[in-house]
């Protein structure tokens, strides 16, 4: 066998993947085929590397790599543990799969500007992948702002005066309260500890009083307007101009969950599980996500744009997450992590059919599918996969997600919010359900077509393979439990 | 004696020289080059100086030879050295683009006198910078002033010989209070030399004339570097002046007002007294946020972007005082660190506009509609060098902020650090207002344009590189800083 490069590089390697990538697809930007061919394969040696990675994991080595050191005392820095393996492992696996829809769907689509399509969608998947791997708050940061900045062109694809205004929203809060904010906290706490380093327990415990503490996590919680809590979530519904493979992949998979996961990454190493509960801030965090979480399912349900629906509904389940981070115990923290992989699984596949429905039948508003699970019956039965995955009901791995993250409201005694959960789950029955029964069971409008004619095969495909992976999760979810449990027993500790 | 003991000497030496020369030479395709290779060479000067001072430390050096306080002797520290390139850096970066860049504004027969002038201009700045003594800085204080109305003058618009007049008079107001207050400190202490004073002045404290002369120095200073509320004459020539004239001016001239101001309050009357018993941090802190507000507020209306960048600076400068108020280590580096960084940005931004101003003869909002497509290297270099105004990791405008902020906390002032960074959120405001409408806007059918020339492109391509390059790589920048500051007295 060849021998493995060191460990550290890896890290490094899995983000210069992407932008290698860029490279090619600039390059070969004459012919479409080519281009698409080198997305593909650069997502296949980015999934292989972060495997590669898992295996150097798996086999008792530390991933560590320093690259600069800009700022005495911090450095840039790459340190993969478990939290981030998976969500590397999310969003490269998920990168090959939407790209294999992104190709049939901007044909299908006749979209303008191909290339910069894809240059930019490889440079955010690399910022992703910076987001996993930082070793140091400050690390994340930075990579955390060039995601920003990588997705905007994504944002405003279409250039249309609306498309404008909505890039507009989506630039100035992120970039807003992530320098409003985050910036803040991350100087404060270098500040206040004189480090940035992510360590099992936190870094704040005995060096802050507790007040102080309190306005560095609400800073830091509002600072990631990536995870969309509410009154900052305006973003995430305002994104959804973009073509729907941005949408899917983007903003129901590698910028949300880059949000959330920052949430759980300074949550649990940045304050440490016993600080955060003696927080009395954290029980009015705790207050803002269950409220989001709620009106955010309500604000769904009056939707009636397929896309913005399913944006609100991201919004309410990326408050799970936040919830499950504040709850500041381990099943908390394990189910906010297998969150990010299930609701991803699911919401991708939602997305993604949302996007066929638009590219085969030309139809973006929910009162306008009647009967159309007739003519597009894969296209409804993957929507109704995915529904059941985001409800949480068996056979699909939303289930386990959710079933953890109760586990830790109820480890924590917060009978309320597991009400919360309860209210939460009847309410994402109300919004998603009524989608794929009115397609399948309503009559087809006067005068349709009513022969089957469904989205390209290669949309199709890939929406197969986002099912698959919402069946699997429900029926192996040990690896990635296995694998966030390390967390806690030293073995995936950074 | 070898030539490397006179560097400090040819530093100022070479470029006041080479500006009688070029005034002889009658055609610039001859002045160009001349005026080309002497910033380089004094670039190079710059260069050694820097080296040699990290090496060996202060560089002391009298003035043929006769030792202070009787002569005038030159004191180089890592606060000056690092100041002396990037006053000289600038000049050698756009001194290469001029050519073209002036060729639109400037008439043929006054561009051997730009040139002039432009010499003499870098000569009082470097000089400024470099001397040790009080009543010499005066002098190439004057110098630069003088050359810098005539350089604003020799705009095409006609307002820029108003532009002109109205910083003659802010400027020479400026000038005459750094005078008195230089006059007033040699009433009480007998020396002109600036390390003399500081040691002379220790015994005064308390002498309400070494307060009044401080007061006019800070005044001065202060409208020399364009403070906030002193700041009424750089919008208007910074406007009007020929394009590559703003960028060098943005990049270089109120940065060497933030040196006089470091220089006499931590240096001369020392912290002790500047913040203890003039309190000082009470006049820059306000005025600074104050100017961060208003200049950032006023350049997001501001049609004509060159007068938004002026108002940035206006902004930017805010920073710089504010930091230069803080009084401790952190927000020490910040200031010596923004003032280079911001040089560098500005001026990328500035050369930007002498691209868009090359190819369309304006630089207004109109005027950038569609330019991403048409123009796509400068609008680029105005992408990365607005992100770093903005203060984006990985340019050198966070490595700014962040000292900033820290200083800030480090002070014990939560809301300053507060109102530093909503002020920085006004940046994305008027930055991305450009963005928006070179991006998304379609170019006017009847204009045919083209990228800028690669005389004029390489500067600002330069300048924007090294907007990224100092920003992860922050030996020189921060780790100079952190000497200045521990030269300066002040420690972490």
């Amino acid at each position: 066998m060849m021998p493995l490069p060191d460990p550290g590089w890896l890290a490094a390697i899995a983000i210069g993947i992407p932008l290698v990538g860029v490279v090619g697809i600039l390059m070969t930007r004459r012919w479409p085929d080519v281009r698409e061919g080198i997305s593909l394969a650069a997502g296949s040696v980015l999934f292989c590397t972060v495997i590669t990675i898992a295996m150097a994991m798996d086999a008792g080595e530390t991933v560590h790599l320093e690259l600069a050191r800009p700022l005495t005392g911090i450095t840039i820095a790459l340190t993969v543990d478990s939290l981030g393996l998976l969500f590397a492992l999310v969003a490269s696996f998920l990168w090959i799969v939407t790209t294999v829809y992104a190709i049939g769907y901007m044909r299908g689509h006749h979209e303008k500007n191909q290339t910069r399509f894809f240059t930019f969608f490889a440079v955010a998947i690399a910022c992703a992948m910076g987001i996993a791997f930082s070793g140091n708050m400050l690390t994340l940061f930075v990579f955390y702002e060039a995601l920003t900045i990588s997705t905007f062109p994504l944002v405003t694809h279409a250039g249309t005066p609306e498309a404008r205004k909505a890039g507009r929203t989506y630039l100035g809060i992120l970039l807003g309260t992530s320098i409003g904010f985050q910036m803040i906290a991350i100087i404060g706490t270098y500040a206040l500890t004189g480090t940035l380093d992510f360590r099992e327990g936190g870094i704040l415990e005995g060096n802050v009083s507790h007040g102080v503490a309190g306005v560095l996590l609400l800073l830091y919680v509002y600072g990631v307007g990536k995870a969309a809590l509410m009154p900052f979530h305006r973003w995430l519904p305002a994104a959804m101009v973009a073509p729907t493979p941005v949408s899917a992949l983007l903003h129901a998979v590698a910028v949300v969950k880059a949000g959330v996961f920052t949430v759980l990454k300074v949550a649990t190493f940045i304050f440490g599980f016993e600080l955060l509960q003696e927080l009395s801030v954290t029980q009015v965090l705790q207050w803002i996500a269950a409220f989001t979480i709620i009106a955010a399912s309500l604000v769904a349900m009056t939707k009636d744009n397929l896309k913005a629906r399913l944006a609100y509904s991201t919004v309410s389940q990326l408050s799970y997450i936040i919830l499950a981070a504040l709850l500041a115990n381990e099943a908390g923290f394990l189910g906010g992590g297998l969150h990010i992989a299930t609701h991803a699984a699911g919401k991708i596949t939602l997305f993604f059919c949302a996007g066929a429905i638009l590219v085969a039948a030309h139809k973006t508003e929910i009162s306008d599918l009647d009967g159309l699970g007739r003519v597009m019956p894969f296209t409804f039965a993957a929507f109704l996969i995915g529904s059941l995955s985001i409800i949480g009901l068996p056979p699909f791995g939303g289930l386990w997600s959710k079933w953890l993250i109760l586990d830790g409201a109820l480890a924590a005694d917060r009978l309320f919010l597991v009400g919360v959960l309860l209210v939460s789950t009847l309410l994402n029955i109300a919004y998603l359900l009524p989608i794929p029964f009115r397609a399948f069971f309503r009559p087809l409008p006067e005068g349709a077509p009513a022969e089957r004619h469904e989205a390209p095969v290669s949309c199709l495909a890939a929406i197969g393979v986002t099912c698959l992976c919402c069946l699997l999760l429900f029926l192996f979810p040990d690896p990635a439990i296995n694998l966030l449990e390390r967390t806690f027993i030293g073995a995936g500790a950074p | 004696m070898s030539i490397v003991e006179h560097l400090p000497a040819l530093q100022v030496a070479v470029p006041l020289l080479a500006a009688p020369l070029c005034a002889m030479m009658i055609r610039p395709s001859i002045a160009w080059p001349f005026a080309v290779l002497a910033s380089w060479i004094t670039f190079a000067i710059s260069v050694a100086l820097m080296d040699q001072v990290l090496t060996h430390g202060t560089i002391v050096y009298n003035m043929g030879g006769w030792s202070p306080p009787w002569g005038i002797s030159y004191v180089i520290d890592p606060l000056n050295a690092l100041l002396l390139l990037l006053v000289s850096g600038m000049a050698a970066i756009i001194m290469p683009g001029v050519r073209l860049g002036i060729g639109v504004e400037v008439t043929f027969r006054a561009q051997r006198l730009f040139f002039t002038v432009a010499l003499l201009s870098l000569t009082g700045m470097l000089g400024i910078v470099i001397t040790g003594d009080a009543f010499n800085l005066y002098v190439f204080l004057e110098i630069s002033s003088l050359s810098s109305y005539a350089l604003v003058a020799m705009g095409a618009d006609r307002r820029a010989s108003k532009a002109a007049f109205n910083y003659l008079i802010q400027g020479t107001i400026g000038a005459t209070f750094i005078l008195i207050g230089i006059g007033l400190v040699y009433m009480m202490t007998g020396t002109l030399n600036m390390a003399d004073m500081a040691d002379r002045l220790t015994d005064l404290h308390g002498s309400a004339t070494i307060q009044a002369a401080f007061a006019f120095i800070l005044v001065g200073a202060g409208i020399k570097f364009a403070m906030f509320p002193a700041h009424a004459w750089m919008p208007n020539a910074y406007t009007y002046a020929p394009s590559l004239v703003s960028a060098f001016f943005g990049a270089t001239a109120t940065k060497v007002g933030a040196y006089i101001l470091i220089r006499f309050i931590y240096n001369v009357f020392g912290a002790e007294f500047a913040f203890d018993e003039m309190h000082v941090g009470w006049v820059l802190i306000p005025l600074g946020l104050a100017g961060a507000f208003v200049g950032s507020l006023v350049a997001i209306w501001q049609d004509d972007l060159k007068r938004m960048l002026a108002y940035s600076s206006v902004a930017q400068i805010g920073y710089v005082a504010a930091a230069i108020g803080l009084g401790n280590h952190d927000g020490l580096i910040a200031a010596i660190v923004h003032v280079f960084n911001h040089g560098l940005m500005k001026g990328a931004l500035f050369l930007v506009m002498a691209c868009v101003i090359l190819r369309l003869g304006k630089a207004d909002m109109t005027s950038f509609r569609g330019l991403g497509k048409r123009m796509p290297v400068t609008m680029g270099c105005f992408v990365v060098a607005g992100l770093s105004m903005i203060g984006v990791p990985f340019t050198v405008g966070f490595i700014s902020k962040w000292y900033l902020i820290l200083g800030a906390l480090d002070a014990g002032m939560w809301p300053v650090a507060v109102l530093i960074v909503m002020s920085s959120l006004l940046s994305i405001i008027y930055i991305w207002r450009v963005v928006e409408v070179a991006y998304f806007s379609d170019p006017p059918d009847d204009v045919k344009v083209q990228e800028a020339p690669a005389m004029l492109l390489v500067p600002t391509l330069i300048l924007t590189v090294l907007c990224i390059a100092f920003g992860v790589a922050t030996k020189i920048t921060v780790g100079v800083a952190g000497l200045a500051a521990t030269s300066l007295g002040v420690y972490p």
